[in-house]
């Protein structure tokens, strides 16, 4: 009866834990190697004047400024192409679902959807940058928007094809049993059940978004005035931290460090709260 | 007999497939009546008929009249929310809507606007929870997800939640089915309790649930009606060859 811990079986156990285990540290000590290297070099300078101010003359070679246009210019970015995207999204994870439950097409577009989220966004970009040219559009906020949305489309749109694929049946039949309206069953009871999982959703996306610099760096283009018209570019913090990071004078690299500090706090606020929000949100989900 | 349901004619398809064929049936008024017969027979088919829950499936055909009180709930100038509000359905599994305890008791209160303030709908919710044997179980627990109850409990919470919106009927696809003995008498002895208050009718596979509860039955066979009268009756001298078959354990 006693365990004898060299049996292969014992002995197989413990060698896929002692795996697991390195596995997990290796992910855990790269993030907190990235977020130590990050706040040790970005905190110091990580001034008030970093996030209130555009870059003003000599930015560039260490002088005065911050990158507020850049900041202001990943949210509108973000914002704007997160909206466009669940502006499709939603209807296309409903379609998929009501009308293509069963048929072939539904798992073409599936299909179609997984391969767009495999494509690397600076794909995105030439794309739209083609497009451009084509038409003879400048780099500009709109532009940025719409290829951003093309981005996170993907994301959104499978996050919330698996929200619409959970919400069980029964629920609308329990409803309507009780001599609900098919409006009422929609607001009070699928919207209730479906929230949660399309807020996450809806963030997930966002996250990505704003974080994204290839798909903006020929759409968007940068500039070192606030954002003010959807037909002007724009700059953004990932190409701020690019652009910061590649010069020869370390005050600005310093810079370029603050920057990506900024860019990943607005990233964990938008992670942690979607959790919270959905935390919340879903206490009274059924599962 | 004071009838309050009575069925005339009643035909129903699935697409091509006909699942009930020329049903007549009359439903006595404030007693438990069970539906019985072999599996795919139409019993579920005939009580959804009661609460126009047909209509959610694509494909289906219906024809011909249900009268409750003799005013026929398909005829086109009828409010099928209102119909449903009049007849209740408990589910074979217990649904809870994605709420609190609490709320979805006031659910089909709210909706239908029944009440007029906090303190109405507080005491409303308390009387219905009585009502369904629930409420010394979850007097403290009101703000919690109906789906933190045990599965017996969501079935005495859907009871309650249905009897809230004040029905004349309550329909019932076999629902013990899911549930553990003890609830399972929970519910039937609540059904029990409720006769004298509501017309009921209770499909059940299990004979001994039906020699329990049923006043009166109908025995149903291939989509149609073989045999309906008082219990004792169908119990003791069922008239139909196939009737005597299903009691005898025979299919
Ligand atoms: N949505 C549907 N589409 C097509 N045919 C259906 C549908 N629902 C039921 N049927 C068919 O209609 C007939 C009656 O079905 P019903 O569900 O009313 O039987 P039942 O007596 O309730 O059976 P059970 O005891 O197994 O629940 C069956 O032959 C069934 O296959
Ligand atoms: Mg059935």
């Amino acid at each position: 009866m006693l365990k004898n811990p060299w049996k292969r079986r014992h002995i197989i156990e413990s060698l896929v834990r002692i795996v697991m285990i390195l596995s997990f540290l290796a992910v855990a000590g790269s993030l907190g190697l990235i977020l130590w290297t990050i706040i040790s070099r970005g905190l110091p300078a990580l001034t008030w004047e970093m996030v209130t101010q555009t870059p003003k003359g000599g930015f560039y070679m260490g002088k005065a400024g911050g990158v507020l246009n850049a900041i202001l210019g990943s949210l509108y970015l973000a914002s704007g192409g997160t909206l466009l995207a669940l502006l499709f999204s939603l209807p296309i994870a409903l379609y998929l679902q009501t009308y293509l439950e069963t048929s072939a097409w539904g798992r073409y577009v599936r299909l179609a959807l997984d391969v767009l989220w495999g494509i690397p966004s600076i794909v995105y970009g030439a794309f739209g940058f083609t497009l451009m040219i084509a038409l003879g559009l400048r780099a500009s906020l709109l532009a940025g928007i719409l290829v951003l949305a093309l981005v996170e489309l993907p994301i959104m749109t499978r996050a919330m094809d698996e929200v619409v694929r959970r919400m069980p049946r029964d629920l609308e039949q329990a409803a309507l049993a009780l001599g609900s309206t098919r409006l009422e069953v929609s607001l009070r009871v699928v919207t209730r059940q479906m929230l949660p999982g399309i807020v996450t959703a809806v963030l997930l996306a966002f996250g990505r978004g704003i974080g994204d610099a290839a798909s903006v760096l020929f759409t968007a283009g940068y500039t070192d005035r606030l954002p003010t018209s959807l037909l002007r570019p724009t700059a953004s913090l990932p190409l701020a931290v690019l652009f910061q990071l590649s010069t020869p004078y370390p005050e600005v690299r310093e810079r370029g460090y603050a920057s990506a500090l900024i860019l990943t706090i607005i990233v964990l606020l938008v992670s942690f709260g979607s959790r919270w929000i959905s935390a919340r949100l879903n206490k009274y989900t059924i599962r | 007999m004071n009838s309050h349901i009575q069925v005339r004619n009643l035909n129903v398809f699935y697409g091509k497939q006909q699942a009930l064929k020329e049903i007549n049936i009359e439903i006595p008024r404030q007693q438990i009546t069970v539906i019985m017969g072999p599996s795919g027979c139409g019993k579920t088919t005939l009580l959804k008929s009661l609460n126009r829950f047909l209509e959610l499936t694509d494909g289906t055909q219906i024809s011909g009249q249900v009268l409750v009180d003799g005013q026929d709930i398909y005829a086109s100038a009828v409010d099928v929310t209102e119909v449903r509000k009049r007849v209740g359905l408990l589910a074979q599994r217990p649904t809870p809507l994605p709420m609190s305890i609490y709320e979805n008791v006031s659910y089909g209160m709210y909706i239908h606007q029944m009440r007029k303030d906090k303190r109405e709908y507080k005491d409303a919710v308390r009387h219905y929870l009585e009502l369904a044997g629930l409420w010394e179980e979850v007097k403290k627990r009101m703000h919690d997800p109906a789906t933190s109850l045990s599965i017996g409990q969501q079935q005495r919470l859907c009871l309650a939640r249905g009897l809230a919106v004040e029905p004349e009927i309550i329909l019932g696809d076999e629902p013990t089915s899911a549930l553990d003995p003890i609830s399972s008498q929970h519910i039937e002895k609540k059904l029990l309790e409720l006769k004298s208050q509501y017309t009921t009718v209770v499909v059940t596979h299990t004979l001994r649930q039906a020699k329990r509860l049923a006043e009166h039955v109908i025995f149903m066979y291939l989509g149609e009606v073989v045999e309906a009268g008082p219990a004792q009756e169908v119990f003791n001298h069922p008239q139909q060859e196939r009737t005597r078959q299903y009691l005898e354990g025979l299919f």
